[in-house]
């Protein structure tokens, strides 16, 4: 009774499809993979956007009907003086809701500030030229100030590729290590492999479904940083694409490699955090991870998710060619090609 | 259309078993023949799984031949795996999946095999056919358990203690799929530790202790060989025991034992030897706390054999 099999009929189809099925219809994996990336990136932006320059509010202690001290302050953009008594004026030190006081004494001015708040000593150059000008001062070298903003260099640009490396990461490891301990926790991998299915076909499904999830995920989280934060795309997109999926195999691999024997949700899941934990800290998606010391920048030079961010960086942010992010992509396919092969050898279907 | 297999569907010679200090299956034989419902019928811990599973190759023995519908498990096992259905002990099925589509995802493995709907029809799943695995029953799972097993038209169906758990309505509408299959020609093994399962859907059964066989035949020859066609138990009020041989030597009781305060008599002829025992009874001045008869079963041929019961721990 054999019919003409459709091709949605395949083996591979058909466990890739279970795939899509098993993560959409887990509320909380979307969520994960797909929402929270996305509120995390929206939290850091807007928390470490760029200010405009405010104004530094300082208290002015004069004797009543003495104005000019107070004017030559206010005549500057930068500066927001009010006046106030001098225990006033030292209480508003005290709880910073003023981070300087000018007070007029017989010799002249008296600034009193904390040397260690750099906007108070901000304020103290602002104020003293402010006072200084007003009584005359004059500059032996002209100056212009050119300002300028520049995309890519603001916190915003340098955390979405972070963030899009730890979050391809997480879906790859999470995504391959619980279904499949949970499957073999189930005894559901030692139902499949006594059918006449292609234990090959049945890995294959999760590298396929992971390839074509990879396209919403990091879609959707460029795709807001562009559109949201103005991040720059500097790069070439196949290239990133290209980084985007050797990255997602890789940890895949290393996903499969941690559930290989894994007999429980737990050990799984410890295993995962484990493998996990020193990349979130070395592998600088939220700081530079240039900030550990030297002895131990090798080790985190080797870690893939530091090559993975190291890669998606130099595209998004530098516009790097392939052959610029080379040394990264050389990481991940060995970390790739290692675990992969290491998980095949150990793999344990029942 | 296939050809059907020639000559035994399973043939299993000196099969052994050991997990470190274990031995699980300890020189066990087994021969099944074409269109043949096979039962291997034992307590927890007898070795039934572990057999089964080699036989479905998902296990490997320690020493002993296994073939399978004439083949030998390593030579070409995705062709042999295209002839099984299996239904495994405690297999879950992902619950996120519909009846549906867990189907069709089994028979998507298959070269040949019945269209999933025609399957779920078969276990009477129809009406679930769009629900999802999470919120089926017991018995549903196992039915879809079942139609997996089923969707590859397989000249052998292995089933490792299919009904366990389900409630008595669950099991019979089971056995009646079960009996379908059967009716069609082909092999079935089966383990279970029911009896009544034995005796309703099994044409021979290997009663099994300790990893071996121990007794042979089909549900009728295994009673018989009892030499007694009821069985009678009874226990006596804070009385003195009675010796067995006074009870072996009664009118139609062919065996007698005690085991925990009850009284356990393999009967000939029911309607002279239980005169004779309660004339006995009276006789000693013991009073019955509890007296009931049956038919033999297969239960008591393994009581006989074993001296314990089948669900004992």
């Amino acid at each position: 009774m054999s019919e003409a099999r459709r091709w949605s009929d395949h083996p591979l189809v058909q466990l890739t499809r279970v795939r899509y099925r098993e993560f959409f219809r887990e509320p909380e994996a979307v969520f994960w993979v797909f929402v929270f990336p996305i509120l995390l990136a929206a939290g850091l932006g807007i928390a470490f956007r760029n200010r405009a320059p405010e104004r530094t509010v300082i208290g002015v202690v004069a004797p009543s009907g003495d104005t000019t001290l107070l004017a030559a302050l206010r005549s500057g953009p930068e500066l927001q003086a009010s006046s106030m008594t001098d225990s006033a004026a030292a209480q508003a030190l005290r709880t910073g809701d003023v981070v300087l006081v000018v007070t007029r004494t017989r010799a002249g001015i008296e600034y009193r500030y904390d040397q260690t708040r750099p906007e108070s000593r901000t304020a103290r150059l602002l104020a003293d030229e402010a006072l200084q000008r007003a009584r005359g001062r004059q500059d032996p070298v002209p100056v212009r100030d050119h300002l300028v903003e520049e995309r890519g260099a603001r916190y915003i640009d340098f955390l979405i590729p972070g963030l899009l490396g730890m979050n391809l990461m997480g879906s790859g490891i999470w995504g391959l290590g619980f279904a499949i301990v949970d499957a073999r926790k189930k005894r559901l991998l030692k139902r499949l492999i006594a059918t006449p299915m292609s234990r090959w076909q049945y890995l294959a499904s999760f590298a396929l479904s992971r390839l074509t999830l990879l396209f919403l995920e990091v879609g959707l989280l460029l795709g807001f940083a562009v559109l949201v934060f103005g991040v720059p795309m500097r790069g070439s997109l196949p290239l990133l694409l290209l980084i985007c999926l050797l990255s997602s195999l890789c940890f895949a691999s290393l996903g499969l490699l941690i559930a290989s024997r894994a007999q429980t949700i737990e050990g799984a899941s410890g295993l995962m955090n484990l493998a996990m934990l020193p990349m979130w800290i070395f592998s600088g998606v939220f700081f530079s991870s240039s900030r550990f010391p030297e002895p131990i920048q090798p080790f985190i030079q080797a870690l893939p998710l530091t090559a993975v961010i190291d890669a998606l960086r130099g595209n998004v942010l530098r516009g790097a060619g392939l052959t610029t992010v080379a040394p990264e992509l050389a990481i991940i396919l060995a970390w790739m090609v290692v675990s992969f092969g290491l998980a095949v050898k150990l793999f344990r279907w029942r | 259309m296939r050809t059907r297999q020639q000559g035994p569907a399973l043939q299993v010679r000196g099969l052994h078993k050991a997990y470190q200090d274990v031995v699980a299956v300890d020189g066990l034989d087994l021969e099944i023949q074409a269109g043949e419902c096979f039962g291997l019928l034992g307590p927890n811990g007898a070795g039934k799984t572990t057999t089964i599973e080699i036989c479905e190759g998902l296990n490997t023995p320690d020493s002993g031949e296994v073939l399978v519908l004439g083949r030998h498990w390593g030579e070409d096992d995705r062709t042999l795996r295209e002839l099984l259905g299996i239904s495994l002990q405690e297999t879950q099925f992902s619950e996120k999946l519909t009846v549906e589509e867990t189907v069709r995802l089994f028979r998507s493995f298959y070269r040949d095999g019945a269209s999933p709907a025609n399957v779920i029809a078969m276990v009477q799943l129809q009406e679930k056919t769009h629900s999802r695995v999470g919120q089926l029953s017991g018995g549903q799972k196992q039915r879809l358990a079942l139609a997996c097993a089923l969707v590859g038209n397989p000249e052998l169906l292995f089933l490792d203690e299919p009904t366990t758990g389900l409630d008595p309505q669950s099991r019979r509408q089971l056995w009646e799929l079960i009996e379908v299959f059967k009716s069609d020609g082909r092999s079935i093994l089966l383990t279970t530790h029911y009896m009544d399962e034995a005796e309703r859907l099994c044409d021979r059964v290997a009663i099994v202790d300790h990893g071996r066989t121990i007794a042979l035949g089909t549900p009728r020859e295994l009673i018989a060989g009892l030499r007694a066609e009821h069985v009678l138990e009874f226990a006596l009020a804070g009385a003195p025991a009675i010796d067995d041989g006074a009870l072996r030597s009664l009118e139609g009781v062919c065996e007698a034992d005690r085991r925990d305060g009850t009284y356990r008599l393999q009967v000939e002829e029911l309607h002279r030897a239980m005169p004779a025992l309660l004339q006995e009874l009276r006789r000693q001045g013991a009073q019955l706390s509890e007296l009931r008869t049956h038919s033999a079963t297969l239960e008591d041929v393994f009581v006989s054999l074993t001296g314990r019961n089948l669900r004992d721990e």
